[in-house]
């Protein structure tokens, strides 16, 4: 799962300004994959739209930042967050230890189980032994991923660089089975045409060990002044209804923390 | 720098090597099988023979091998009805198989063309006399043509094979765990970015220069006569010394 | 005709991209083969030996590995080297910066060879009459060297153009938006991959036959008034 961090991002960049004592408003740049819909797409017109998008916005709003968006590929999502192309990630960023010690996380913004896919009626038996030698389809550098080759050791993981890749061959035959975020799934894949043909399988995925305690928002190490203006400004949205608002816009049900689905 | 990270990855690395090398070894053994009878077609009277093959030598050397492994891997989803129904999906399905036959065919092009360029270098002396000894058609070229066309084209085709194999790491691109697709797996979780990609690129370095060794000794033993020889060589002139063929 | 479905607009603004990626690139390859031929053919073995590793390493690393390890790997590195000078420093290598200056490194090694096959088959006897007439080695590049090396060095300069342009399509692995980027997603949004990759490589076709024509032109230019065989 990933989490949208821009969100986070607006609120430590509003932190920031406060302690400059001045009425400007303070820039953040938001890092964002634009390949997971619904979380951040981009659309025909090359905009970027989807709930992280939203959710940044809204942060970045209730924390008074000025907040800008950039586009990076998923792998390098952190490097470039440390590299400072940008001050922030809300791209549906899973908070795990292994990524803590790289970089900080807000606290959760969402938090959603992971699944399987596959074809209807195909009947696997979903389980270590059963998948023995099955291929399963899975993005690169996602809790899923790691999630798979520590819990499925024997199945053969097929990474792709987008999700969007992992489907198409999900949808060519080439690989058996896919697991990503099943909110990601199923709504930028099993209700597209291309998915018409498949469904959820097995149990909802949701160990702290790997799928962490839900997405976050990615900030650079030591700025504690971003990540409490973020995290601030996530209470807020809560309390006032604009999280609830833009949950309703994309999903029949709550998003934030509903454990096992 | 974290060096620890490379040792713990090295395992993983070299299986991935193990994999890059296995493709190479098969497009090379195949392409070259290929690549014989294409530059002899290639070189024919009959533009039949020839026009196909230049078309087919043209388009597979003037467009990106990215290009082609695209083509092939996820070309073929687009055909898939139709490859089902002939039986051929169960091979496009595999991502080793659409790896495999584009890279022969790529390597097969360039190979052809290289041979190509050799066949014309032999001396015509050579050719001639062999005419004038009654060889011709299949003899020719078997006693003549090709064996010198063999150590005319040795250098170019021991830099095709080193090119061969530093290509492969394009096919981590369509889900291959080959040497640079294990890097890649690896970097994206321990984000060791440098370690990994450097001992990734000294692996290559190493094979790579293992290639070269081998294609050299190869022609160093293919030139005995050509090399010089005490006292009987520098009695001829300078100009016997001089080691001819294509660089 | 091959049917674009209205995507053929992405083809042509990858084009243009690929193209000012090649240019770009090229542009690189030439400085750093002229530097590396000259390290070469320098007397100092230092430089010597700084070349011969440049051609060395180049050859023996694939591309799009150096290419993974300069987009992903120079920001960090940068930051941290700027962060033990202690200046807060902001390094965005974007894909058209990260793409062409590791081809024009990479290429600029295959440039190297060629530009010291170049100066070396530049007549002897020319050197020799420039030094008798008190030239310096900077009026001797520039009067003598220079304007002839193009001569000897055209063959294999469009050589490494033509196998640098193709190498451009590696550059969208880091989401550059050429040839190869658009064509795959455009295939991606109409589920027409072969259609669109057919088309992006007959356009890379298109190319070469240009660079070919190009080529004998700027060849017949560099020979004018030499009589060839």
């Amino acid at each position: 799962m990933k989490k949208l961090s821009s969100l986070v991002m607006a609120a430590a960049a509003l932190a920031f300004a406060a302690g400059t004592a001045s009425a400007e408003m303070k820039k953040v740049r938001i890092g964002t994959e634009g390949a997971y819909p619904p979380f951040n797409s981009i659309d025909p017109d090359g905009k970027l739209v989807g709930f992280d998008i939203d959710i940044a916005n809204a942060l970045c709003a209730a924390a008074k930042f000025e907040c800008e968006f950039v586009v990076q590929d998923w792998d390098g999502m952190i490097p470039g967050l440390i590299a400072k192309k940008y001050d922030a990630v809300v791209a549906s960023m899973s908070i795990t230890e292994e990524r803590k010690q790289k970089v900080d996380f807000t606290g959760k913004y969402y938090n959603t189980p992971a699944k399987f896919v596959a074809k209807k009626g195909a009947g696997f038996d979903i389980s270590a032994e059963g998948l023995a030698g099955k291929k399963v389809a899975v993005q690169r550098a996602t809790i899923h991923e790691n999630f798979l080759r520590d819990n499925f050791p024997k199945v053969e993981l097929k990474v792709y660089a987008t999700q969007d890749e992992a489907n198409a061959d999900l949808v060519a035959g080439r690989v058996d089975l896919g697991m990503a975020d099943s909110v990601a799934l199923l709504e930028g894949f099993l209700k597209t045409p291309e998915g018409a043909d498949f469904e959820f399988v097995g149990p909802g995925y949701s160990e702290p060990k790997w799928h962490g305690d839900g997405a976050g928002i990615a900030i650079r190490k030591g700025e504690d002044d971003l990540r409490e203006a973020l995290n601030k400004a996530i209470d807020q949205i809560r309390a006032d209804g604009t999280y609830a608002k833009i949950n309703a816009k994309y999903f029949d049900f709550d998003v934030f923390g509903t454990p096992g689905m | 720098m974290d060096s620890a990270i490379i040792w713990r990855s090295l395992p993983q690395l070299f299986e991935g090597a193990l994999l890059t090398v296995e493709i190479t070894a098969l497009s090379v053994a195949i392409g070259l099988a290929l690549a014989v009878p294409l530059a002899l077609m290639r070189v024919a009277r009959n533009p039949l023979l020839r026009w196909p093959v230049y078309a087919y030598i043209f388009y597979f050397r003037g467009t990106p091998l990215l290009v082609q492994i695209f083509l092939v891997y996820y070309g073929s989803g687009q055909f898939r009805d139709a490859l089902e129904a002939a039986g051929l999906w169960v091979f496009f399905r595999e991502a080793y198989f659409c790896a495999v036959l584009t890279l022969t065919l790529n390597t097969a092009a360039y190979t052809a063309e290289i041979l190509r360029g050799a066949i014309q270098a032999v001396p015509h002396g050579e050719i001639e006399a062999a005419r004038a000894c009654g060889m011709s058609g299949a003899l020719l070229y078997r006693r003549i043509i090709l064996p010198k066309a063999w150590r005319l084209a040795l250098p170019a085709y021991g830099n095709e094979v080193v090119f061969l194999f530093q290509a492969t790491s394009l096919v981590s691109i369509i889900t291959l765990m080959d040497l640079t697709g294990v890097a890649r797996v690896i970097v994206a979780r321990s984000f060791a970015v440098y370690e990994i990609y450097i001992a990734a690129g000294l692996i290559y370095l190493a094979v790579t220069y293992g290639i070269l060794w081998v294609f050299g000794r190869v022609e160093f033993r293919l030139s005995g006569h050509l090399r010089e020889r005490p006292a009987a060589d520098a009695a001829r002139g300078p100009a016997a010394t001089a080691l001819p063929g294509l660089r | 005709m091959i049917d674009l479905k209205g995507y053929g607009w992405m083809l042509w603004g990858g084009v243009q991209v690929t193209i000012l990626v090649g240019l770009s690139a090229m542009a690189m390859a030439l400085l750093f083969g002229l530097i590396g031929a000259w390290g070469k053919l320098s007397k100092s073995r230092a430089a010597r030996a700084a070349a011969n590793t440049y051609t060395t390493v180049i050859r023996g690393v694939p591309e799009l590995v150096l290419i993974l390890l300069v987009y992903y790997g120079t920001p960090t590195l940068i930051q941290n080297a700027m962060e033990g000078l202690g200046t807060d420093v902001i390094v965005d290598i974007n894909p058209f910066l990260a793409g062409f200056l590791t081809l024009g490194f990479i290429y600029g090694a295959f440039a190297t060879e060629v530009f010291r096959g170049a100066f070396l088959a530049i007549p002897k006897g020319q050197i020799e009459a420039a030094r008798a007439c008190g030239m310096d080695r900077g009026l001797l590049l520039r009067r003598i060297l220079l304007p002839q090396v193009w001569r000897f060095a055209l063959p294999g300069l469009g050589n490494v153009w033509m196998v640098m342009v193709k190498a451009t399509a590696l550059i969208s692995v880091i989401q550059l938006p050429e040839l190869m980027r658009n064509a795959d997603i455009a295939a991606r949004a109409v589920r027409l991959p072969f259609t669109f990759f057919f088309a992006a490589s007959l356009i890379y076709l298109g190319i070469t036959v240009v660079s070919m024509w190009g080529q004998q032109r700027a060849e017949a230019w560099a020979n004018r008034g030499v009589r060839r065989a």
